[in-house]
């Protein structure tokens, strides 16, 4: 959510901060998440592992770290060639986006085959892990558009973002190789 | 809190509410049209001959657009007056571009002042220009082009195609929300560029809260010294820049004078405004400019300055 809302302001001084703006930043990340948590699903069908997990945050940090160098040139070439800020933004939020939201979206399925430990639990268990992601969403929506925008460039919360991706990456790494 | 108290309070609460309608009501005058668009309400009231546009339903909005219908000539704001003062930075531009079209007093006045001068008119909001078009009087044609589209994409659009302007009026502040990416450095930089070499910048923007102090380093950071003029009972302020250098108070007086007799139908004070056009540094040289990186403008706008 951190990431969408930083979405936003990247996109404004190419494509405007009109409702088209958002509409395309949203249909990119719930088209990326879907498609992310039906392969994380199916990722979890393989020798499901906490070091794979960790893999995958370590890729998303990495994946999300390279929007504080490429944005600018990949909108100045959008730009340039669409002229419809509609399918221009709609384009970049598809070039600079899809891929971190994809993989950010593999993180939660993967967390439900590796938490749950029995069927009858089941539910109860993706209950739990719905509502700490979704807090966690809440909260980071809150922190950045309240406090963050007034106190860092926004290149620093994406560094930011991907940092703490890094470190939740090292815990459960960690976390593998001691269990 | 004991019962007194509470009672003080509670016939204070009626006292102020009942002060509060008696002295909006007489003002409300009569609304002719009222429609919601995509980015906000738009409101065309009259009061006696006074027709004013406003741009959202909250009772203690100011920022509106007013023409006199008697004297349709007349500008009834004093901050639409100020921005005339650009004319004593260019005496003559022949190509103008203003971004926010409001009741389109601007353009017009600028079009019977500039008859063969070509005029570019961005709005963003589409139901503005139709309401201009259907209760201002305002009229696009051969001279007057309106762009329906965001300005900080007609000035990357503008700036691909290698367009120069010798007027730019930047009045795109109208309402409770500023468009944070129209107040950036990078905006500026792009706009420094389509003024060219002798181009002037006439900005209608703030004069109080966290964002002057902000805001004024931004712009002094991209155009170093401007004119800055403002209206003290309003919290408008005019920011004035020329590509050129900046006018002697001098010659600023001798254009005010040959201006006063053309722009008297439109109420335009223009020989006071050289004495109040100040350069002097009244802002915080340590606020961090605004960029595309950092723009919060709408959060310090609600922030006090610290002196």
């Amino acid at each position: 959510m951190s990431l969408e809302l930083l979405g936003g302001r990247l996109l404004a001084p190419y494509f405007g901060n009109s409702i088209y703006v958002w509409g395309s930043i949203i249909t990119v990340f719930m088209l990326a998440l879907s498609a992310g948590y039906l392969t994380g699903g199916w990722l979890s069908l393989f020798n499901p592992s906490l070091k794979r997990f960790s893999l995958i945050f370590f890729v998303a940090a990495a994946t999300l770290y390279p929007l504080t160098m490429i944005t600018e040139p990949l909108m100045e070439t959008v730009f340039q060639a669409i002229t419809d800020p509609r399918w221009g933004s709609l384009v970049a939020a598809l070039v600079l986006f899809a891929l971190p939201t994809f993989i950010l979206g593999l993180i939660s399925p993967y967390a439900v085959r590796l938490l749950v430990d029995n069927v009858d639990r089941a539910g109860n268990t993706a209950g739990t892990l719905y509502f700490v992601s979704t807090i966690g969403s809440a909260l980071g929506t809150l922190a950045t558009s309240f406090y963050f925008v007034l106190w860092f460039q926004m290149d620093t919360i994406i560094l930011l973002l991907s940092g703490t991706l890094l470190i939740l990456g090292l815990v459960s790494w960690t976390a593998a190789r001691k269990g | 809190m004991d019962g007194s108290t509470k009672r003080m309070k509670r016939s204070a609460t009626i006292i102020l509410t009942f002060a509060v309608l008696s002295v909006t009501n007489p003002l409300q005058g009569r609304i002719v049209h009222r429609e919601q668009s995509l980015y906000q309400t738009i409101l065309v009231d009259d009061t006696g001959s006074r027709r004013c546009l406003q741009f959202s339903v909250r009772r203690d909005q100011r920022n509106q657009s007013c023409i006199d219908l008697k004297y349709p000539q007349r500008m009834v704001f004093t901050y639409t007056q100020m921005m005339m003062a650009g004319l004593l930075l260019t005496p003559n531009p022949k190509k103008i571009l203003i971004i926010g079209l409001g009741g389109g007093t601007l353009p017009l006045a600028l079009n019977d002042l500039f008859p063969g001068t070509l005029i570019d008119v961005v709005e963003i909001d589409a139901v503005v220009v139709r309401v201009a078009e259907e209760y201002f009087g305002f009229q696009s044609g051969e001279r007057i082009n309106v762009f329906e589209m965001d300005g900080r994409i007609f000035t990357k659009r503008a700036l691909i195609r290698g367009d120069r302007y010798d007027l730019i009026i930047l009045d795109a502040f109208n309402g409770d929300y500023i468009p944070e990416h129209l107040m950036t450095r990078e905006y500026l930089q792009e706009t420094r560029t389509l003024l060219g070499t002798q181009g002037t910048l006439v900005a209608n923007t703030f004069s109080k809260s966290r964002l002057y102090d902000h805001e004024s380093v931004t712009y002094a950071s991209v155009f170093g010294d401007f004119f800055n003029f403002k209206h003290y009972p309003s919290s408008n302020r005019i920011i004035l820049i020329s590509m050129a250098g900046l006018p002697t108070l001098d010659l600023l007086q001798s254009r005010a004078e040959r201006w006063r007799k053309r722009l008297r139908p439109y109420r335009i004070p223009i020989h006071n405004y050289p004495d109040r056009m100040s350069r002097t540094t009244d802002w915080d040289l340590e606020a961090r400019v605004l960029t595309d990186q950092y723009a919060p403008a709408n959060l310090l706008r609600s922030r006090n300055r610290h002196r």
